[in-house]
């Protein structure tokens, strides 16, 4: 049963077993950033993330995928800043650039799509109406 | 304003960007409020854009390069939008591709930029979210793509599961040798040779994504596109993690706790363990013990089955993914008002699995108009199966399968299903003698309350409904 469990999440396990050196910071400066910080963010979130979503409607688990896709499309954030700095070289404006593209993407058909299937979505009421 | 007056500024713009996310969601849980929720991400989401947008370092040389993509981005995401409901699955695998390409992008051009010129900028910590992000995005990427096209049925790529010996081993040692380069970077994150294991790691990612959906069959694609959905919110947290912004810390773990529990769910629905939706290469041609007896489907035509809905005073009718296929909707939703007129209760019963995505089919019959009070969860319909007169089989199979409760060597054993042998009398649509996705046989069929019209679903149920409107006007 273990080795199931951990097969389920054997990318993310990866990475967590891999995250202890990262913390060994010797030699170089930490570049300083707060990472203790962003982790404590990152836990309070998934908590937040996993007791909001409970309670979603199992009407909308669709429309629930297609939103939570927009909202993960805020890389946007990301792209943004490494396309539009003008002192980096060319090629990282042009992979820069093509992340944005995607994010833009999935901004636009993720939240109308959410949107037009949430219009469908009526009680008998509101339909004899 | 001076620099550190206007950082706070957007600091504090990502701030309500995020509440307004968490809000978002929190509307998803009634479809009353559900349309305020996608307000409040669009609000969100414009809030980041324009707290990025207003740092005066952008927008400089650049601009055309971002403005072109946007605008692309707008070209293609709006007939993305606009995908016939039966397509959604693919269109939301394909934007998961997206975004994990965007992750694995920013990842790989932040990893060269710090890496070539400003080496004291690339922290162990910085150099394990890169990876930890370009790993996710690339294998979400391709993993999604091959999604995508399974459920688009793209002719080159395969929709049963490929197999082979070896395969989970093969892909283990793939993925172990991704991690640990990873590790060793992260390690000696200015070691010279990690210019050339970089691109190593990118070209794994992207193979293991590929060899780690062609072995999963079409009826696990809700719980590997609710699984590439979480991946896809990890590696916006990783690049959280590298861009050292909470923001995308906490958008991507909404994210990646949403999938997680629509995949947990999905798996629940089928009594599977996501190992075992992985690595089990489940939907393979079964097979079958054949008990050697002789089984005879019951047959009804269209008038018998009228009569007795006619006089049923509480129907239930349990869709499955063969119902949108045959584009029945439409006139299901004919059907339904046929029976309302004549007074009888009627209830869709929607199994978790039923469509391919959580919850699709609850967007198809909302489509065709169905008020979605009538829309009921499998939990909340089975008590009432026993006092159902009849219910309505149109296109459902495996989550109608009495052998899930009592058949020990079914590879369905154990999932829970919808109580149809439980009413009074069943009809079942159905299209051809063969058996279902899973390609198991069905005891349902050939119970003795059980009478099968066979044909496409449109046409059964389309007559169906004009037999019982004909009959009202005999009255």
């Amino acid at each position: 049963m273990m080795t199931k469990k951990f097969a389920l999440l054997a990318p993310p396990c990866a990475m967590v077993l891999a995250a202890p050196p990262a913390f060994a910071e010797t030699g170089h400066p930490a570049g300083g950033q707060d990472f203790i910080g962003l982790l404590f963010v990152f836990m309070l979130a998934t908590f937040i993330g996993l007791m909001v979503i409970s309670r979603v409607s199992r009407l909308l688990h669709t429309p629930l995928m297609s939103l939570t896709n927009a909202i993960s499309a805020i890389s946007v954030v990301g792209a943004l800043l490494v396309a539009s700095e003008q002192d980096y070289p060319f090629y990282i404006t042009v992979l820069g650039s093509v992340a944005l593209f995607c994010s833009m993407t999935n901004i636009v058909s993720g939240f109308l799509i959410t949107d037009r299937m949430l219009k469908m979505f009526k009680t008998g009421k509101e339909r004899s109406r | 304003m001076n620099a550190a007056t206007f950082d706070s500024v957007i600091k504090i713009v990502y701030l309500v960007s995020t509440a307004l996310f968490i809000f978002s969601l929190r509307w998803m849980s009634d479809p009353k409020t559900a349309r305020r929720g996608v307000i409040a991400g669009v609000a969100a989401m414009a809030a980041a854009f324009a707290g990025t947008i207003i740092k005066p370092s952008i927008l400089g040389e650049n601009l055309h390069f971002v403005a072109l993509a946007v605008i692309l981005g707008f070209i293609v995401g709006i007939p993305l939008s606009r995908v016939p409901l039966t397509a959604v699955p693919q269109r939301t695998a394909l934007s998961h591709a997206f975004g994990g390409l965007a992750a694995g992008l920013v990842g790989t051009a932040k990893f060269y930029h710090w890496y070539l010129d400003a080496p004291a900028e690339l922290t162990h910590f910085r150099m394990f979210a890169i990876i930890a992000e370009i790993i996710l995005g690339y294998l979400t990427f391709t993993g999604s793509l091959m999604a995508a096209g399974k459920l688009q049925e793209v002719r080159f790529i395969p929709q049963r599961p490929v197999t082979y010996r070896g395969q989970n081993e093969m892909n283990l040692t793939l993925f172990s040798v991704a991690v640990t380069l990873g590790v060793l970077l992260v390690i000696m994150p200015w070691a010279g040779w990690a210019l050339y294991a970089f691109p190593v790691i990118i070209g794994l990612s992207l193979l293991f994504g590929v060899l780690l959906t062609i072995p999963i069959g079409g009826a696990d694609m809700p719980t590997v596109i609710a699984l590439l959905n979480s991946y896809a919110g990890l590696s916006a947290v990783f690049m959280g993690f590298v861009l050292d912004n909470p923001l995308l810390v906490t958008a991507g773990a909404l994210d990646g706790s949403s999938g997680l529990i629509l995949a947990i769910i999905m798996c629940k629905a089928m009594n599977r363990s996501f190992a075992n939706v992985l690595f089990g290469a489940f939907g393979q041609v079964q097979q079958t013990a054949s008990s050697g007896e002789h089984k005879v489907y019951k047959p009804e035509t269209i008038e018998g089955a009228a009569q007795i809905l006619e006089q049923a005073g509480s129907v239930v009718i349990i869709p499955g993914y063969g119902m949108a296929v045959a584009q029945a909707q439409h006139k299901v939703r004919e059907l339904y008002e046929q029976l309302r007129k004549r007074g009888a209760t009627v209830k869709f019963a929607v199994h978790p699995v039923a469509g391919r995505m959580p919850g699709h089919m609850n967007v198809l019959l909302a489509e065709a108009e169905i008020p979605y009070e009538d829309l009921v969860g499998m939990e909340d319909i089975n008590p009432d199966m026993p006092q159902c007169d009849v219910a309505l089989v149109i296109g459902a199979n495996d989550v109608v399968n009495p052998a899930a409760r009592t058949e020990k060597a079914s590879p369905i054993y154990g999932m829970p299903i919808i109580d149809a042998d439980k009413a009074r009398t069943v009809f079942a649509i159905k299209r051809s003698k063969n058996p279902g996705f899973a390609g198991i046989d069905n005891e349902l069929y050939f119970a003795p309350q059980t009478f099968m019209l066979f044909g496409d679903a449109k046409n059964v149920v389309g007559e169906l409904g004009k037999q019982l409107a004909g009959g009202a006007l005999g009255h």
